[in-house]
C-alpha cells in the first residue's frame, strides 16, 4: 500500500478518526507522517491532513493558483501544499470558498469566544455595523421601512459608542 | 533555574490530588495565538522567527505565573531534554524538532508551558490534575489576558484569532481530559464509547499511540472545532461527556468485579507479580501493567497513595525519563533493563494485593465484599 500524500513510498502509519460518525482512514509513509506530525499525540486530527490534501478533500476548488499574499508572499498553490497559511493577511487574501472549508471543518464559518480587550472595543463595534448596514438595505429593498428606520438607529448609536471608545483611547 | 533543576523538581499536576483523579488523570487546556504583522512560524524565514522570539519571550517571562521559570531556545536544549518535555506533555514532538528562532518557557511547578514559534508564534497551555477543565481554562485566559497587554494578537472579528491551520481557527483552543479506562477496555465497551463521544464532535486518541488501542488504557478526549463556539460552551460540553465517561467507568468497573472478580484479581495480581519481579521490560509492557495496579488501587487492591506512583511510573518509565536517569546513552535492551530496575526499586515496598475472597470459590465467580 502507497502513501496517500507522496504516492511513493510504502504506507507504514495507518490511522482512523471517526469524526461526526464518518469514518476517515489514511496511510502514510513514515517520512509524511513525520513531516504532518503524526507521531505527536496531542494537537493533530485527520483534519490537519485534509486541509492539506487540495483537490481529493473536501475543500472547495479556487482556481487561482496563481494568487499571492501581498504580505508574506505566499501563493494559493503553496497553501494547497502545506494546508497552513503563511501569515494572518492569507486569511484575507484566499478569504474566497474559505468559507465552505471552515464550515466544513467547523460548526460554523464565524467566531463567537474571546476578544482580545485592545480589540474589543473597535473590531466588534465595527463588525456589527458592517452586519446592521447589510440587513438595512435588505430591509430598505424590501420596503420594510419601520425596520430599516429601527436598525438605522441601533447602527448610530454603535456608531456614536466606537467614537466615544476612539476618544477615549 | 537550568533544564537539571527544572526535570528534577516533581511534576506538580501528578503529585497533587484533582476531583475524579482515579479516572481522570489530568485535565489541559491550550490556545494558539499568532502576533500581527509577523509570518506564521511555519513560513517565516529564520531572521523573522528570531526577531518572533525576541518580542514573545520577554513578555512572557515577565508574566507573574512565570516568576519561577524555565526558558530556553530550543537550539539550546539537548535532544534528550526535548524528548523528556515531551513524554511530560509539556512541548509537542514537532516542537522538540524545532532549533534556532523557537523557545520555551514552562513555570517551575510545569503547569503551564509556553511555546513560541512551534505552528503558531504562541502555543500556551495550562495543565491541572484531574477533573478541572474550568479552573485549567480560568488559568490560561488569565496567561493569555495578560501576555496581551504586551503582545498584539492577529485576529479578525469575524474569524476569531487567526492561526496557520484553519483547523484552530477561532478560539484558537483546545481542551483535553486524560482518562484512565481499564475497566471500559476489558469489558470491551471502549470502541462503542469511542463512537458514540466521536458523533459528539469530540475527538478521541490513544495518549501514547496512534489508533484507538490506547496503550496503558490511557485516552485523551478533546474537542474537534474551534469556530462557531463560545470556549466556555466547549468547555461545558467536554465536561459532560467526561462526567458521563466516568460513570459508565466506574460502572464497567464494578460489574467487572461482580460477575468476573476472578479475571481483575488475576490480571492484577499478574501485574503486581511481573512489575516486582520482571529484569527487562520495554514501556509498552510497563505502561500496560502500570495500568492494571492503577486499576487494582482504583478497586481496593492496593493503598490509594499507590496511584500517584502509578501516575509517575507512566511518565517515568518513558525512553527519555530511563535514559535520562541513566544519565548515559542506552541501548534499547540496556533501556529496558533500566527500566525493569527502577520500577522494581520504586515496587520494594508495595504489599501484595489484598484480594476479597479470593479462595472461597475456586472456579465460579467470587463474591465480592
Amino acid at each position: 500500500m502507497l502513501c496517500d500524500i507522496c504516492k511513493k513510498s510504502e504506507a507504514t502509519i495507518h490511522l482512523t478518526q471517526i469524526v461526526e460518525g464518518k469514518m476517515f482512514k489514511i496511510d502514510l509513509c513514515a517520512a509524511c507522517a513525520k513531516a504532518k506530525g503524526v507521531q505527536e499525540a496531542a494537537g493533530f486530527s485527520i483534519g490537519d491532513l485534509l486541509a492539506g490534501f487540495g483537490p481529493s478533500a473536501e475543500e472547495p476548488q479556487t482556481e487561482t493558483p496563481g494568487l499571492r499574499c501581498p504580505s508574506c508572499g505566499m501563493t494559493q498553490a503553496d497553501f494547497k501544499k502545506m494546508g497552513r497559511f503563511g501569515c494572518a493577511e492569507c486569511w484575507e487574501t484566499f478569504a474566497d470558498g474559505l468559507s465552505q472549508l471552515l464550515k466544513a471543518m467547523h460548526k460554523s464559518d464565524r467566531h463567537l469566544g474571546k476578544v482580545p480587550s485592545r480589540a474589543a472595543h473597535t473590531l466588534v463595534i465595527s463588525e456589527k455595523i458592517k452586519d446592521l448596514s447589510a440587513e438595512l438595505q435588505k430591509a430598505i429593498q424590501g420596503e420594510q421601512y419601520e425596520a430599516a428606520a429601527a436598525i438605522r438607529d441601533q447602527i448610530r448609536s454603535l456608531e456614536a459608542k466606537l467614537k466615544r471608545g476612539q476618544t477615549l483611547t | 533555574m537550568n533544564v537539571d533543576e527544572f526535570l528534577k523538581s516533581p511534576m506538580d499536576w501528578v503529585e497533587t490530588e484533582g476531583p475524579h483523579r482515579k479516572i481522570v488523570m489530568s485535565s489541559r487546556v491550550r490556545f494558539a495565538r499568532n502576533i500581527r504583522g509577523f509570518a506564521f512560524p511555519g513560513w517565516a524565514k529564520k531572521a523573522e522567527r528570531q526577531r518572533v522570539l525576541e518580542v514573545i519571550r520577554p513578555a512572557v517571562e515577565q508574566l507573574p505565573e512565570m516568576a519561577r521559570c524555565f526558558s530556553a531556545t530550543m537550539d539550546n536544549l539537548a535532544a534528550i531534554d526535548k524528548q523528556v518535555l515531551v513524554e511530560r506533555h509539556l512541548i509537542s514532538r514537532e516542537h522538540a524538532a524545532k532549533n534556532v528562532g523557537s523557545g520555551v518557557v514552562i513555570n517551575d511547578l510545569g503547569t503551564i508551558s509556553v511555546m513560541i514559534n512551534e505552528e503558531d508564534h504562541l502555543r500556551m497551555q495550562a495543565l491541572k490534575s484531574g477533573l478541572q477543565l474550568k479552573e485549567v481554562f480560568n488559568v490560561l485566559d488569565k496567561v493569555d489576558t495578560e501576555l496581551e497587554e504586551h503582545l498584539e494578537y492577529a485576529f479578525s472579528p469575524r474569524l476569531g484569532y487567526l492561526t496557520a491551520c484553519p483547523t484552530n481557527v477561532g478560539t484558537g483552543m483546545r481542551a483535553s481530559a486524560m482518562l484512565h479506562l481499564p475497566g471500559m477496555v476489558i469489558s470491551e465497551q471502549i470502541n462503542q464509547v469511542i463512537q458514540a463521544v466521536s458523533k459528539l464532535g469530540l475527538a478521541v486518541r490513544g495518549l501514547y499511540g496512534e489508533g484507538t488501542e490506547a496503550l496503558g488504557n490511557v485516552f485523551q478526549i478533546s474537542n474537534q472545532t474551534t469556530l462557531g463556539e463560545k470556549e466556555s460552551d466547549v468547555i461545558d460540553r467536554l465536561n459532560k461527556v467526561v462526567l458521563q465517561l466516568i460513570e459508565h467507568e466506574e460502572n464497567a468497573r464494578l460489574s467487572l468485579l461482580e460477575k468476573k472478580p476472578r479475571l481483575v484479581y488475576d490480571q492484577v495480581g499478574r501485574a503486581y507479580g511481573i512489575l516486582t519481579n520482571a529484569r527487562t521490560m520495554n514501556s509498552k509492557e510497563a505502561l500496560n501493567l502500570l495500568s492494571l495496579v492503577r486499576m487494582g488501587v482504583e478497586v481496593g487492591m492496593f493503598p490509594s497513595a499507590v496511584q500517584i506512583t502509578m501516575d509517575e511510573l507512566f511518565i517515568l518509565s518513558q525512553p527519555a525519563h530511563v535514559q535520562k536517569t541513566a544519565n548515559r546513552k542506552l541501548t534499547a535492551e540496556e533501556r529496558d533493563a533500566v527500566r525493569a530496575d527502577m520500577i522494581r526499586e520504586r515496587l520494594k515496598n508495595l504489599e501484595r494485593p489484598r484480594e476479597e475472597n479470593a479462595e472461597s470459590s475456586p472456579n465460579g465467580p467470587m463474591k465480592t465484599v
